[in-house]
């Protein structure tokens, strides 16, 4: 058993990252990575709504017949997203208005629904629940890096409006790395996004060679 | 037997489309007073940025009356009042910018002064037309005091056109568009005054959230 979690971990974090090795749920990818701090929030709602979809999937597995599988899905995720956003919206308000409009653009990531349909769908609550923590995780890491280099390279600046986030205790991360005239500009608009994105994948399948790793294409060893 | 399995999945689908309606419906019921009240706090806390507490004793939150501005937008005229006088009054207003609408809130006091002026949405780039954003840099800040004769209207524009408010660098079509929108903000005063003033006029309908 603890093997298979220790995979769960690794194709979450590494080995069959979202983003870079999937390259599933790009659109809030491009829209959110303007920043690491934009990326990290992105990521972290993005985790929440995977644990609780996939941990709900796997659960009802065997009610969901083949056939009405896939709006099922989609109503689960939807159902998770919505309930996240009125919660945060009453209870965690200051929290909201950072990442608010991030939110309901879960919905449109494809990575919650390729998770179910190819994990939680088939294993036990524990696991799926892991490997939706672990995917949204590896999702969040992927987007806060992609968000990291943009940021420094467009405006100059590392982690800023993070203590709006994270609470004023994390104001430390905010850094100015460049002087506000250097930053590039295409690299916050959405070119910018391609070419990082594009960069990190390259670099994430150049680490894999070197490794010695056979070059893993999209979620091939996960999907039925 | 085809028909019969049709059926089946159609009654799991709606199962599970009644089980999610009736958690969200619950979810709903239990957030909607907080919702409510944080929506309404909102609305004070960008009231009070445009309106100083200590010109009022009304909630101007409240105290309000419906127009339509220049172009044409329904929009809702928050009044100050102090001793059944009107002191003031905060109304949106909106500059078109890089990235399409701005949204702002104009507070003037009733010689036409502004009190102050906040973004409450836009979409510019960010690290460059969101300065305009009071979070990002004090640029906004600058129009306090100022009324449509100070400075004279030819200079109401950015340095660029020959007014006397600084652009950013690399963004001049953002705080163009504020600008602009903050003097037809002040002609749609000058213009309405009277309506604005009017304290026998009726109320408007609170409207919910934003």
């Amino acid at each position: 058993m603890a093997t298979e979690y220790k995979t769960i971990v690794r194709d979450g974090l590494w080995d069959n990252n979202g983003v870079l090795a999937m390259l599933l749920g790009m659109c809030p990818t491009m829209a959110m990575t303007t920043s690491a701090t934009n990326g990290l929030g992105m990521g972290l709602a993005t985790a929440a709504v995977m644990a609780a979809s996939s941990l709900l999937v796997s659960i009802f597995r065997s009610r969901i017949t083949q056939e009405v599988r896939i709006p099922v899905y989609i109503l689960i995720v939807a159902s998770m997203v919505t309930l996240v956003d009125l919660c945060m919206n009453a209870w965690m308000h200051e929290l909201y208005k950072v990442l608010g409009l991030f939110i309901a653009l879960i919905v449109s990531n494809c990575l919650p629904l390729a998770r179910l349909e190819a994990f939680a769908a088939k294993e036990p609550a524990l696991p799926s629940f892991m490997d939706g923590l672990f995917m949204g995780i590896g999702f969040t890491i992927a987007l806060t890096c992609i968000g990291a280099v943009r940021e420094i390279s467009g405006s100059g600046t590392l982690f800023a409006e993070a203590s709006l986030l994270l609470g004023p205790a994390f104001k430390f991360m905010e850094m100015r790395l460049l002087p506000p005239d250097m930053g590039v500009l295409m690299m916050i608009l959405p070119p910018g996004g391609f070419l990082v994105a594009g960069l990190m994948v390259v670099v994430k399948r150049m680490i894999d060679v070197r490794s010695g790793k056979a070059i893993q294409m999209g979620g091939a060893h996960s999907v039925a | 037997m085809k028909q019969q399995s049709m059926m089946v999945h159609g009654v799991i689908l709606g199962i599970f489309c009644l089980g999610f309606g009736l958690l969200l419906a619950v979810t709903d019921s239990l957030t909607a007073k907080d919702i409510a009240a944080r929506a309404l706090e909102d609305r004070q806390n960008s009231l009070s940025q445009v309106i100083p507490d200590n010109i009022h004793d009304n909630n101007p939150v409240t105290d309000t009356v419906a127009m339509k501005d220049a172009q044409g937008n329904e929009i809702t005229v928050y009044r100050a009042t102090k001793e059944g006088k009107v002191t003031g009054l905060a109304y949106e207003i909106f500059g078109s910018g890089y990235g399409g609408k701005i949204k702002l809130m104009l507070g003037v006091d009733a010689q036409g002064k502004v009190l102050g002026v906040r973004v409450l949405a836009h979409k510019e780039t960010p690290g460059l037309g969101d300065k305009i954003d009071v979070k990002k840099s004090d640029w906004i800040l600058r129009f306090t005091g100022l009324s449509l004769d100070n400075p004279l209207p030819e200079k109401w524009k950015v340095k660029k056109d020959g007014g006397q408010f600084d652009q950013f660098a690399g963004a001049t079509i953002t705080p163009r568009g504020v600008v602009r929108a903050v003097r037809e903000g002040l002609e749609f005063f000058a213009a309405n005054k009277a309506q604005m003033m009017d304290l026998s006029a009726p109320k408007a309908p609170m409207k919910e959230g934003h």
